[in-house]
């Protein structure tokens, strides 16, 4: 016989600590009291996020969200919530205590703890992505059926422009307004494109979506080609998503065999059609006139803009390029209405974002929240706070072409123009979180090489002024660096963002200025003092022995993987700077805390 | 299959739905295991192959092993949701090989969650709210 509750105890190293441990045992005691051992079941769960609301229980099925427990809790619960059935209003979770902003406040009866909103990935994780039968069932295609038999072409781009929809490939461009251009381009024929060449590292949010959902991008971008009378859509992707491909070839031939892609759609007057074509992986290729020259089989390069591509795009036709997580936003709108999306979020950036949540957190994931969200409920709440309790330093947002949010900055709801105030930008939404472990410095030079690597050299601001600002921070980080370099590095960043010709060198050098601005005193400690804090920078690291707590247990010696510790158990242990190659074993090996690390 | 027109893509729809409503009324059993890339990376299409070999080694009949797309609780992969009558529906994460067996025996054959491994559905589905 099934249990008739469940009590489910998180159990996340948060919680854990704030006596996760001891309600547990008082549940089982009380059940033991109440002799309902055979009616409820208690378990123990990984994090549930809110970890700063800990300790946190949930009860099944009631779906009663219990926040900050105390074991003298416990016997209310299971008196009233188990035995009696009504839930313990005092101890749920509400919303209004926290500060949090719930999106949809206006429903009831729905789990109102939860911080994320699903619009973009509202298949992903729900439905099987190579079977169009299960997204069809989920209002699949029903978007496209009201277009085609109930909407103009002029109210499909009005509809989407009421909504506030912004281009979520990074600069946030108002969709809808770039449709209409490509509807008003005179052009007998026009293209849709998909920009799915996603190459921020640490973003995969466009991935996950294109595996997940592959028909909600199908569904929208025929949407686009009905409202700006285009027949031809493709889809441009970078090979090294070789499932993400398999799983849009299964989707457009599903498509295609129900009629819902090729000639006279669902018996209407209206054809469109889809192709794939892949990327080698060029980060410049997401940039796009570089994409549309890909796309055109030439070397992927941009092109000065204007003309942009939603008057001239490929082979030289009005084009309408926008983005995976864009597109997947499409489908909603057109079915819930322009009003009920521009609901969510700010007061200029509707609806959600979706973001990779990557680097020093506990609940590393992908997550959707509603605009103008804070830093701080995505990585505390969300993200169950910074791994091993460590302190938050900063989150980077927006690649190689963003930039960081220091701790000040937690409170701030992220909108486009919020980060952009702030010297970051939204990117595509990969959000790596940096604790004290991490060089600020180190990873501007980490930044700055990718986008070096990837730059396509066609104007010299980028080529030259990447590769000057990364010698530059070579320099600092190695200890060779001079008060005046910091000068150079923003004068250099500054001309860089004036004169580049595209996306990828204008932008490059934000992660150099946004470090600079808010982390002054790591590069003059770096250059003054030849410190890292972080002890990352190996050029800057020294090892000695401090005689009065070595031992003369001769470990640190035998770990030296140079010979750099010359000695005996008798006369002690000397670490020869000019053989050191930093590595730090030493240092680690040590039990006795006598190797000082500077 | 002949090109649908607009008539019988709604009739399909409404049936499709009909069906899906049954199914998500538990009516059936289904174990739906995410396949993004993340999870085959951790390791699901192993998961994925243990559950069909449990299932068939205790020849348990009408239980549906499925596959989806990432739910974005990647720090916890693979990860996989139960569904089946008179239990909640349950999301699973950190299933190896060996959690996958667990699941079988505890959660399917004794009707009791497991220890450790239950994570939180991230958000509320929009397409039923």
């Amino acid at each position: 016989m099934p249990y008739k509750h469940y009590i489910l105890i998180c159990s996340g190293t948060a919680c854990e600590s704030s006596r996760s441990r001891e309600i547990h045992d008082h549940f089982m005691k009380e059940i033991k009291d109440h002799q309902l051992e055979n009616d409820v079941q208690v378990v123990k769960t990984g994090c549930f996020g809110f970890c700063e609301q800990g300790p946190i229980v949930k009860v099944l099925p009631d779906n009663a969200f219990y926040v900050r427990l105390k074991p003298e809790d416990v016997r209310e619960i299971i008196e009233e919530n188990i035995i009696k059935g009504r839930m313990v209003k005092r101890l749920l979770y509400n919303p209004k205590d926290d500060k949090g902003r719930h999106p949809m406040t206006d429903v009831a009866n729905i789990d109102f703890y939860q911080k994320q909103f699903r619009i973009v990935l509202r298949n992903c994780g729900v439905i099987d992505p190579e079977k169009i039968d299960e997204y069809i069932a989920r209002d699949g295609y029903k978007a496209l059926e009201k277009v085609l038999f109930e909407m103009t072409p002029d109210q499909v781009i009005e509809e989407v422009t009421k909504s506030g929809l912004r281009g979520r490939g990074g600069a946030g461009f108002p969709t809808g307004m770039k449709w209409s251009f490509t509807k008003k381009a005179p052009s007998d024929i026009k293209y849709i494109v998909c920009n799915a060449d996603e190459g921020d590292p640490g973003a995969y949010m466009d991935r996950s979506t294109l595996e997940g959902d592959p028909h909600s991008i199908l569904e929208a971008m025929t949407i686009a080609g009905y409202a700006v009378n285009a027949n031809k859509g493709f889809i441009y992707i970078r090979a090294e998503y070789p499932l993400a491909i398999e799983r849009l070839n299964i989707a457009i031939a599903q498509a295609r065999d129900y009629g819902l892609l090729g000639e006279n759609l669902l018996g209407s007057s209206f054809s469109f059609d889809i192709e794939i074509r892949l990327g080698a992986g060029a980060f410049v290729c997401g940039e796009e006139t570089a994409l549309l020259a890909s796309l055109e089989g030439e070397r992927g390069m941009p092109r000065p803009r204007p003309p942009f591509p939603a008057v001239k795009g490929l082979w030289g036709k009005p084009t309408v390029i926008n983005n995976v997580e864009t597109w997947a936003n499409i489908p909603v709108i057109i079915l819930r209405g322009a009003a009920w999306f521009a609901k969510i979020g700010t007061e200029k950036s509707k609806g959600t974002k979706v973001f990779a949540l990557t680097g020093k957190i506990n609940n590393s994931g992908l997550i959707e929240v509603p605009m103008g969200t804070t830093l701080r409920e995505i990585i505390f709440d969300i993200g169950g706070g910074i791994k091993d309790g460590k302190q938050f330093k900063a989150a980077q947002t927006g690649g190689p072409s963003g930039g960081v949010i220091p701790a000040q900055f937690l409170d701030t709801p992220i909108d486009y123009d919020n980060l952009i105030a702030i010297g970051s930008m939204m990117g595509s939404g990969g959000m790596i979180v940096m604790d004290e472990d991490d060089c600020i410095v180190d990873i501007t030079k980490f930044y700055l090489q990718f986008s070096v690597d990837e730059s396509c050299g066609k104007c010299a601001p980028c080529r030259i002024g990447g590769y000057q600002l990364l010698h530059l921070l070579e320099k600092i980080t190695n200890g060779n660096g001079s008060m005046d370099h910091l000068d150079k590095l923003s004068r250099i960043s500054q001309a860089m963002q004036k004169a580049s010709l595209c996306g990828l060198g204008q932008t490059a050098s934000n992660p150099v200025l946004s470090t600079m601005k808010y982390f002054t005193e790591e590069y003059t400690e770096h250059i003054q003092n030849h410190k890292c804090r972080a002890h990352k920078c190996s050029h800057l690291l020294k090892f000695d022995i401090l005689i009065e707590k070595c031992i003369k247990c001769g470990l640190c010696a035998k770990a030296c993987p140079v010979g750099a510790i010359s000695g005996d158990r008798e006369k002690g242990y000397l670490i020869d700077h000019t053989k050191c190659i930093k590595c730090g074993l030493c240092f680690e090996r040590c039990k006795f805390k006598a190797i000082t690390r500077g | 299959m002949s090109k649908l027109t607009l008539d019988d893509l709604r009739k399909m729809r409404e049936s499709l739905k009909i069906d899906m409503d049954k199914r998500d009324s538990q009516q059936d059993t289904r174990i739906v295991v995410g396949m993004g890339t993340c999870g085959i990376a951790a390791g699901a299409k192993k998961t994925l192959n243990a559950f069909i070999d449990e299932l068939n080694k205790r020849n348990l009949k009408n239980i549906a092993v499925k596959q989806t797309g990432c739910m974005g609780n990647c720090n916890v992969e693979p990860t996989v949701e139960i569904f089946m009558p008179d239990m909640p529906t349950t999301l699973y994460g950190n299933v190896t090989e060996d959690t996958a067996r667990k699941i079988i025996q505890k959660h399917i054959i004794d009707k009791a969650l497991l220890d450790d491994h239950i994570q939180d559905k991230p958000s509320i589905d929009i397409v039923k709210h």
